[in-house]
């Protein structure tokens, strides 16, 4: 048997041209291109009065200076609002460049279109832009009172507002021994990868076709929307994402203003266009996450048994909500986490401000969740003076309860239903792998030496591999080449390599002789996207089945040429044989040209698939009924529902006594995810997750001031983490398979970050023994806690050092 | 094109004399990228903080996106383009990186690997602390840096010994 790939540290294929320099990323492409820059608005909120260009089209270098009023049909009408929902009463997307009104700083006003970019950004000095400025609305309290709308037409700043129920909760409140009652709050984060947004269109009059590099995580839908928008059938639009400089979640919004207005303006002038955005408009105008505030209830038995749980929330989305109400989904959704909740209720409203708009980042919705889950266990432990793993150890979904339905709606409109999973075996290999039953010796010592220290944990279940589908095609060339190719897009993850793995053990030929293309519209045309931690479930499984498919074809056409049934055949190594006896064999090259009967040759081997030399019966037709030629084959993967993965996660945390610096002592995460096919390329994804996790706990937030302005909107003001800040972080794992897919994996991609904040915010906690209900922290906001707390008490009960 | 007036500025990079004529405000890193054709250089902040357009201007590290290619004049620049064998074998930092899984998305890494080959340079065995150092410059966002710095201990190693020896 040749050494299976799956489960493999392999090492990745795709780094031999990026560590060369050779990648190609969009700004790469179009040294010719005319470039864009945009004007955008320095107001959170206002009103457009006049736009004067005169100036700036007489800029040198400038090409054209495009307003709203010069956009064509659909180009000019409100971008699409992706993910309708029937509780999503008022929707409002933004317009391409804005119409009447801007709602957040950032907002595309004017386009630029130039020679080079420093030219386009002269002009863009030029334009001036007549504001009647309005009040801005920024923070959740404010949206919430609703004094101030941000939209004009609208009456409050309410966009949703939905509730999920599943048991009696107000009578398990009436009958709970012990009731708690508190408010939690995670501000704004951004996912910055640091390849911001760009996009690059050449339109071919002679084939009447647009060609687009977009740096995003869904090709094939930004053709759709393309195409739809500019006015041209689906096949003469093709979308390219190339090298990709990281996503983490804002790339899956689409289309971008920016992602229209590109290859339309490329059509109009039949030129290469391009548009890549810099440091400062990522900030402003790529999209945010996280910000939300939620009003818990819990009731609980003296165990710590919870009885009933009640969360109210609300959701900053920010100025436009296009990608519907998922993130508050989500976050409704996976707050129960690896947890028995008998009555749980889940209330949210989804509040306009007049800050940028939110849609996904690494988590999307449930590191907000899982903060709430875990303070409240956190808090259940403290009010029963219970040690807090004990509390959750108490509350877990067991072994033997999965499928384990929550009774909840999930993202993907389906029932959440957990399909596997062991969490009472997570927990125990966390304590140990923190040192967590030890850790009251560990505390006395640092004590001992006038230093202050904590632990905490935080426990999460991630839905992974939502649909509705990825497809896969595999194709074996008469060269033995295997060609694979999947719809979806890469960001850095390592599909080229785990993809070729999987079709390298499913079919049976060498590894390096497997090429991936992902998210390239020239190559599938059908997929979804990358996002929440689907590549692996999907694609892997969609790519899978493609290749048990030619496989199967390889067999049928080796059987009839060895003279044998398919069934005693095997594939090792590229040769398809008798099992037992080798030397009754064909490459898998030959059966690849004997797939494919030929009237004229291309070359030597070739010659053997044409008429006179083909040994089939001359009773039946060359291309037998049912039979496709070429040793080829597409397959599908498309689930009922999502699978669930699950981690827990613990840290060790330090505090300076006087100037309250936080520093991370010790990191552990113990982590399933199925089946793992890449062990290397998973703890590259853990590792980073947990590095966002950090960041978004102690360094990073969106800085808006009561005016709606931004203001740190740089890398020398967002405190985006160096090594310098990051733990290395200890790792466990645990394999329950996911019975819902052939591979039995779940996704990996999103987890490492989920559970960070609500582990650090448990760990500071238990150093300082003040509440910790809104990240992210800061040292300033420590020292500020300590002093309004005016007490340094422990729940040991022992005094800090002050 | 605009009227703006241009420059003839003489560099050798990657060992190569190459002109370039650019306007006064023209970035290092733009005249690398967009005018040379170079664009293994990344550009990730333009503003000098997080480190992707590095390049070894005169044998130091510095921001392309930091520096008028015009100041340039008469000076040797290597770019991550520069690091392999002409025979195309990688640099002992660009094999540290594959092997130690040192990179993801790929766009950060040309900072850190003119970063690492810097640091051999002057420092061919250094402890954690200086390798901490050498990387507190640069910014990445996938992989958390633990990765990075075992390629740039590995990349101590190879620098050191042939691989063939070292895995020995």
């Amino acid at each position: 048997m040749t050494t299976s790939m799956f489960g493999e540290s392999v090492q990745r294929r795709e780094d031999d041209r990026l560590v060369r320099g050779a990648g190609t990323y969009v700004d790469d492409l179009g040294a010719d291109a005319l470039s864009v820059a945009f004007v955008r608005s320095h107001l959170a909120h206002a009103r457009i009065v006049d736009i004067d260009v005169s100036e700036a089209v007489d800029v040198p270098g400038v090409v054209a200076v495009y307003t709203h009023a010069d956009l064509p049909d659909r180009v000019a009408e409100p971008m699409p609002l992706l993910i309708p929902h029937p509780s999503l009463t008022e929707p409002r997307t933004q317009y391409a460049l804005a119409k009447s009104h801007v709602h957040h700083v950032g907002e595309a006003v004017v386009m630029v279109l130039a020679t080079d970019r420093y030219a386009a950004e002269d002009a863009t000095e030029r334009v001036y832009v007549e504001y009647e400025e309005l009040p801005a609305v920024v923070g959740i309290e404010t949206a919430a009172r609703g004094d101030v709308v941000v939209h004009e037409d609208m009456t409050d700043n309410v966009a949703a507002h939905l509730v999920q129920e599943v048991g009696e909760v107000d009578a398990a409140f009436a009958s709970a021994p012990h009731v708690l009652e508190f408010d939690l709050d995670m501000e704004r984060s951004t996912s910055s990868p640091l390849e911001g947004r760009g996009v690059h269109a050449v339109w071919d009059e002679r084939d009447r076709k647009l060609t687009v590099h977009s740096s995003t995580q869904a090709p094939t839908s930004v053709r759709f929307a393309i195409a739809n928008i500019v006015g041209l059938p689906d096949q003469q639009v093709d979308v390219i994402a190339p090298d990709i400089g990281g996503g983490f979640g804002v790339k899956i919004m689409h289309p971008w203003p920016e992602e229209i207005l590109v290859p339309w303006a490329a059509r109009e002038w039949g030129r290469a266009v391009k548009f890549v955005d810099d440091r400062r408009e990522h900030f402003l105008a790529a999209n945010h996450e996280r910000g939300q505030l939620h009003h818990v209830r819990v009731g609980f038995d003296d165990e710590g048994r919870i009885l009933g749980l009640d969360v109210r929330f609300d959701h900053d989305h920010g100025a436009y909500i296009p990608y519907g109400l998922i993130l508050p989904i989500i976050t409704s959704t996976q707050l129960p986490g690896p947890y028995v909740l008998p009555a749980y209720r889940v209330e949210f409203r989804s509040l306009y401000t007049t800050t940028m708009t939110c849609t996904p980042y690494r988590g999307a919705g449930r590191p907000q969740g899982v903060f709430t889950m875990e303070r409240t266990v956190d808090k259940i432990a403290a009010e029963l003076g219970l040690d807090r793993a004990t509390v959750r150890d108490r509350n877990l979904i067991q072994p033997d309860q999965f499928p384990y339905d929550l009774g909840l709606t999930f993202q993907d409109g389906r029932p959440a239903i957990y399909d596997s999973g062991n969490f009472p075996e997570l927990l125990r290999r966390l304590r140990a792998l923190v040192g967590w039953d030890d850790f009251a010796a560990e505390r006395a010592a640092a004590e001992a030496e006038g230093r202050r220290i904590g632990i905490g944990m935080g426990l999460y279940v991630e839905g992974t591999g939502v649909g509705p589908y990825e497809g896969g095609h595999v194709r074996v060339e008469t060269t033995g080449r295997v060609q694979v190719s999947t719809g979806l897009s890469s960001q850095g993850q390592g599909h080229e390599t785990v993809f070729a793995q999987i079709v390298a053990d499913e079919l049976g030929v060498p590894f390096e002789s497997v090429d991936v293309v992902t998210g390239d519209t020239r190559r599938f045309a059908y997929a979804v996207g990358t996002f929440a931690s689907r590549a692996a479930v999907m694609s892997g499984n969609a790519i899978a089945l493609a290749a048990r498919e030619v496989k199967a074809k390889a067999l049928r056409i080796a059987a009839e040429a060895l003279e044998a049934n398919p069934d005693d055949l095997e594939i090792i190594d590229g040769i398809v044989s008798v099992k037992g006896t080798p030397a009754r064999s064909i490459p898998i090259t030959q059966v690849a040209v004997l797939s494919n009967p030929l009237r004229y040759s291309f070359s030597k081997e070739a010659q053997a698939a044409t008429q006179f030399t083909i040994p089939t019966s001359t009773d039946l037709p060359p291309v037998p009924a049912g039979e496709e030629p070429g040793l080829e084959g597409t397959g599908y993967y498309s689930p009922v529902r999502s699978t669930f993965a699950s981690g827990a996660h613990a840290a060790v945390i330090e505090t300076d006594p006087l100037t309250a610096e936080i520093r991370i002592l010790r990191y552990a995460v113990v982590h399933d995810c199925g089946r793992i096919i890449n062990p290397m390329i998973l703890e590259g994804q853990i590792h980073g997750g947990v590095a966002q996790g950090v960041a978004g706990a102690l360094y990073e937030r969106m800085a808006y001031d009561d005016e709606g302005q931004l203001l740190n909107a740089s890398f020398m003001d967002f405190l985006m983490p160096y090594v310098t800040e990051i733990p290395t972080p200890l790792i466990d794992h645990i394999e329950t398979p996911s019975p819902l897919n052939p591979l039995g994996i779940k996704g990996a991609g999103e987890a490492g970050v989920i559970p960070v904040t609500a582990a650090i915010a448990s760990a500071i906690e238990d150093a300082e023994g003040i509440s910790i209900d809104r990240m992210p922290i800061s040292p300033d906001d420590l020292f500020e806690l300590r002093r309004s707390a005016g007490s340094f008490v422990r729940p040991s009960g022992k005094l800090g050092v002050g | 094109m605009s009227d703006e007036r241009t420059e003839q500025v003489s560099l050798v990079v990657n060992g190569e004399s190459r002109i370039v004529d650019v306007p006064h405000r023209r970035l290092l890193s733009d005249a690398l990228r967009h005018d040379l054709g170079l664009t293994g250089t990344h550009v990730g902040c333009e503003h000098g903080v997080c480190g992707c357009c590095t390049v070894l201007l005169d044998g130091l590290p510095v921001r392309s996106c930091l520096t008028f290619a015009i100041a340039c004049e008469g000076s040797e620049i290597e770019t991550v383009e520069g690091l392999a064998g002409d025979d195309g074998s990688l640099h002992p930092v660009q094999e540290a990186f594959r092997e130690c899984h040192g990179l993801q998305c790929g766009f950060c890494t040309p900072g850190f690997l003119m970063t690492a080959a810097a640091l051999l340079d002057t420092t061919p065995d250094p402890s954690d602390e200086e390798i901490t150092e050498a990387m507190a410059g640069n910014l990445c966002r996938c992989t958390g840096y633990v990765n990075i710095a075992a390629a740039f201990r590995r990349a101590a190693e190879l620098t050191a010994a042939p691989a063939t020896e070292v895995e020995s």
